[in-house]
């Protein structure tokens, strides 16, 4: 789960982590309001927020000088669709601002925390090379980039903070603040199901003082019940309706650019899936695992979620069921087909438990179902269909 | 011989009174799998399917000299029972459950290196000797005793790829869903060794998926140890960068953990990889057939 800079900056507050002063508005009037209550001559930042990086070279970040300036910014961004590496091409709308203090930047550094998949241990990364994208900084410079990795019940320890600082060039009073900054971050990880802890860029003063000036916090969707207050952070607007409306439901749903509907149970054979509609020469309009234990009511909520696309041409639905017993998937795709009235033409692949009670009921309901035996002839009906629709 | 468990496995199921679990206690069971015990804290003295329930995992070791377990036990209380089936001596772990937060793994994974026990999953299907023994959620028909190893994130694509193999008449030694979590007990290469040095597998099916860098790890392996033929499929070769498909472990980030990473690193270590997850049950068979 994402949330956005300034409640991150909220939760590095609260650990007592050094971030410059600021709030979040969500009007023009409250950011001029905000700015006034942080000083009266500025500079001010004005700062988009977005669920996505790149926000700077995108125009989402503008240094105030004046009052006016302000206004002037807060207005240009607010609404504005703000496009960035990591947004694709559609961009985002910007809804929310946070108005800063200006920061006196002598340099900047990069600090993140995260899992180390291979080796099943929190690490963290550290280089000097702050303010840049650090999988760049990874690519070409990968020598300035420094790592630590956490003993699950040591914990972080002295040698390891004092390791990182010498490296990233700190000495006397900013050497032990990062050395704090550090291990307030590791705890911040651990108390709160953090699947990600950055600080980029981690800027010092030009009096030698470390502050956050951006910081990003996701949090392990698993790990959400121990944390029910992390549903207020929550933004629906940064989030497809569509995908939202899946999870109520319990259903995966991530939608793509295609025009072939995929309802599939299991992640991994939605994957699959989606990869032989490419091979035949189709486009996936959506990935849909509808999980292990699919009723009729949920395969039906699986429907309307894919026909919300108007772009969906053809559907294909791809099921292997192990629990899941196929005349029970069959009469849930029937039903469905005939509450929503069912327009774009229907591929339907069964295997697994009472597939030929599954096929028969399919083939007796009268309904268009185009029936496929095995995965290939499956997706290349759909991509046939979607073709010719 | 196969990988893991067989015919002499001994299983306990913890959460056995848990909708899930009661429904795939009777499966295993009318697979043929050995079900000596079920645990459920408070419940220790009652009985399910005639199978006794105990307290603890100690308590029903004790008693049943169980030596693996299929765990069953709701995500926040699932590390515990893991943590408890190793104390207890288990060999064997198999959890199913889905949902159990990376940093509870995270000790976890530390803690099982202090012990014999070998885990299986989270958020996995199980593991299956055809024949002798089903431990997981898997449909047991679809398989067929015989010599291909079958090693897999991913639940029902396994069952593709295993009634890909049965339908051409191909039967597996083992098939292992080591699930897709990012903190996961055996990973690929674990599970290679041992079909490596398994003298009933001939041959192993490795599906892989997108994010992690685990199958160019194996791919390494399997370029420096590996003496059977592999077969490689990696799902998610159209998933767009970023996005989270279901498995917490399958996101893209960076230059790493993309498909086209791993299938040139898999066929570098002179793996086959099939591109289609309709021709898996072909490829085996080509290379079965070389070999």
């Amino acid at each position: 789960m994402k949330i956005h800079e300034y409640q991150a900056k909220e939760l590095l507050r609260k650990y007592q982590i050094p971030v410059p002063h600021g709030k979040a508005a969500f009007t023009v009037e409250e950011a001029v309001s905000v700015a006034k209550s942080l000083s009266d001559r500025g500079p001010w930042v004005v700062k988009a927020q977005i669920h996505a990086g790149g926000r700077g070279k995108g125009g989402g970040v503008k240094v105030a000088k004046t009052m006016d300036e302000v206004t002037q910014y807060a207005k240009s961004i607010l609404g504005m669709r703000l496009i960035t590496v990591q947004t694709g091409p559609e961009g985002k709308i910007v809804q929310r601002l946070l108005v800063e203090d200006g920061a006196q930047i002598a340099k900047e550094y990069y600090v993140a925390i995260t899992l180390d998949r291979a080796l099943s241990r929190l690490c963290i990364i550290a280089s000097p090379e702050g303010g840049m994208d650090i999988e760049e900084v990874a690519a070409k410079t990968p020598e300035r980039i420094f790592k630590q990795w956490i003993h699950p019940t040591l914990g972080l320890r002295d040698f390891q903070t004092r390791t990182l600082a010498s490296q990233m060039g700190f000495a006397g009073p900013a050497a032990k603040q990062f050395q704090d900054i550090l291990k307030k971050l590791v705890r911040l990880y651990l108390e709160n199901d953090c699947t990600l802890a950055e600080i980029n860029p981690l800027i010092q003063s030009k009096e030698g003082n470390l502050s956050a000036l951006d910081a990003k916090l996701d949090f392990d969707e698993n790990g959400l019940f121990r944390h029910p207050s992390f549903q207020e952070l929550r933004d629906l607007n940064e989030e497809d309706p569509s995908e939202t409306a899946a999870k109520k439901f319990d259903l995966s749903y991530i939608s793509l650019d295609g025009n072939i509907g995929c309802m599939v149970n299991g992640a991994g054979l939605a994957m699959a899936t989606m990869d032989i509609i490419k091979l035949e020469g189709g486009n996936p309009a959506n990935f849909l695992d509808v999980g292990g234990g699919a009723t009729e009511e949920k395969v039906k909520e699986a429907f309307k979620i894919i026909l919300q696309d108007s772009k969906v041409k053809a559907i294909l639905v791809n099921i292997f069921g192990g629990i899941m017993k196929c005349d029970v998937i069959a009469k849930g795709i029937m039903g469905a087909a005939r509450e929503l009235k069912l327009s774009v033409p229907l591929v339907v692949r069964l295997e697994g438990t009472n597939v030929e009670q599954g096929k028969q009921l399919l083939e007796q309901s009268g309904l268009k179902i185009i029936t496929a035996t095995g995965m290939k002839e499956a997706a290349q009906k759909a991509v046939a269909a979607a073709e010719a629709h | 011989m196969a990988i893991y468990v067989d015919k002499n496995t001994r299983l306990l199921v913890q959460g056995i009174t848990g909708q899930a679990g009661a429904f795939h206690t009777k499966a295993c069971k009318e697979y043929g799998t050995q079900v000596v015990g079920g645990v459920t804290p408070g419940k220790g003295g009652e009985s399910f399917e005639g199978i006794p329930i105990f307290n603890s995992v100690k308590d029903a070791v004790k008693t049943t000299q169980a030596n693996a377990t299929m765990i069953y036990v709701p995500a926040p209380f699932a590390a515990d029972a893991i943590l408890e089936a190793a104390d207890a001596g288990i060999e064997t772990i198999v959890c199913i459950t889905e949902g159990i937060p990376a940093l509870d793994m995270v000790s976890v994974k530390e803690y099982l290196k202090t012990t014999c026990s070998v885990l299986i999953g989270p958020n996995c299907p199980g593991v299956i000797t055809p024949g002798q023994c089903k431990i997981g959620i898997m449909p047991g028909y679809i398989h067929k005793p015989g010599n291909v190893g079958v090693v897999s994130r991913s639940g029902t694509l396994t069952y593709e790829a295993v009634h890909q193999l049965t339908q051409r008449g191909i039967g597996q030694s083992t098939c292992v869903g080591i699930g897709g979590d990012p903190v996961q007990g055996e990973a690929f290469i674990d599970v290679l060794k041992r079909f490596n040095q398994d003298p009933e597998t001939h041959a192993v099916i490795m599906l892989g998926e997108i994010g992690g860098s685990a199958e160019e790890a194996a791919a390494d392996w399997i370029k420096a140890n590996m003496k059977k033929p592999v077969v490689g499929f990696i799902g998610g070769q159209t998933a767009p960068p970023g996005k989270r498909m279901g498995h917490a472990g399958a996101i893209i980030s960076g230059g790493s953990g993309k498909a086209s990473d791993k299938i040139s690193a898999l066929e570098k270590a002179g793996v086959l990889v099939s591109l289609s997850p309709a021709s898996l049950g072909e490829t085996m068979e080509r290379a079965l057939k070389t070999k």
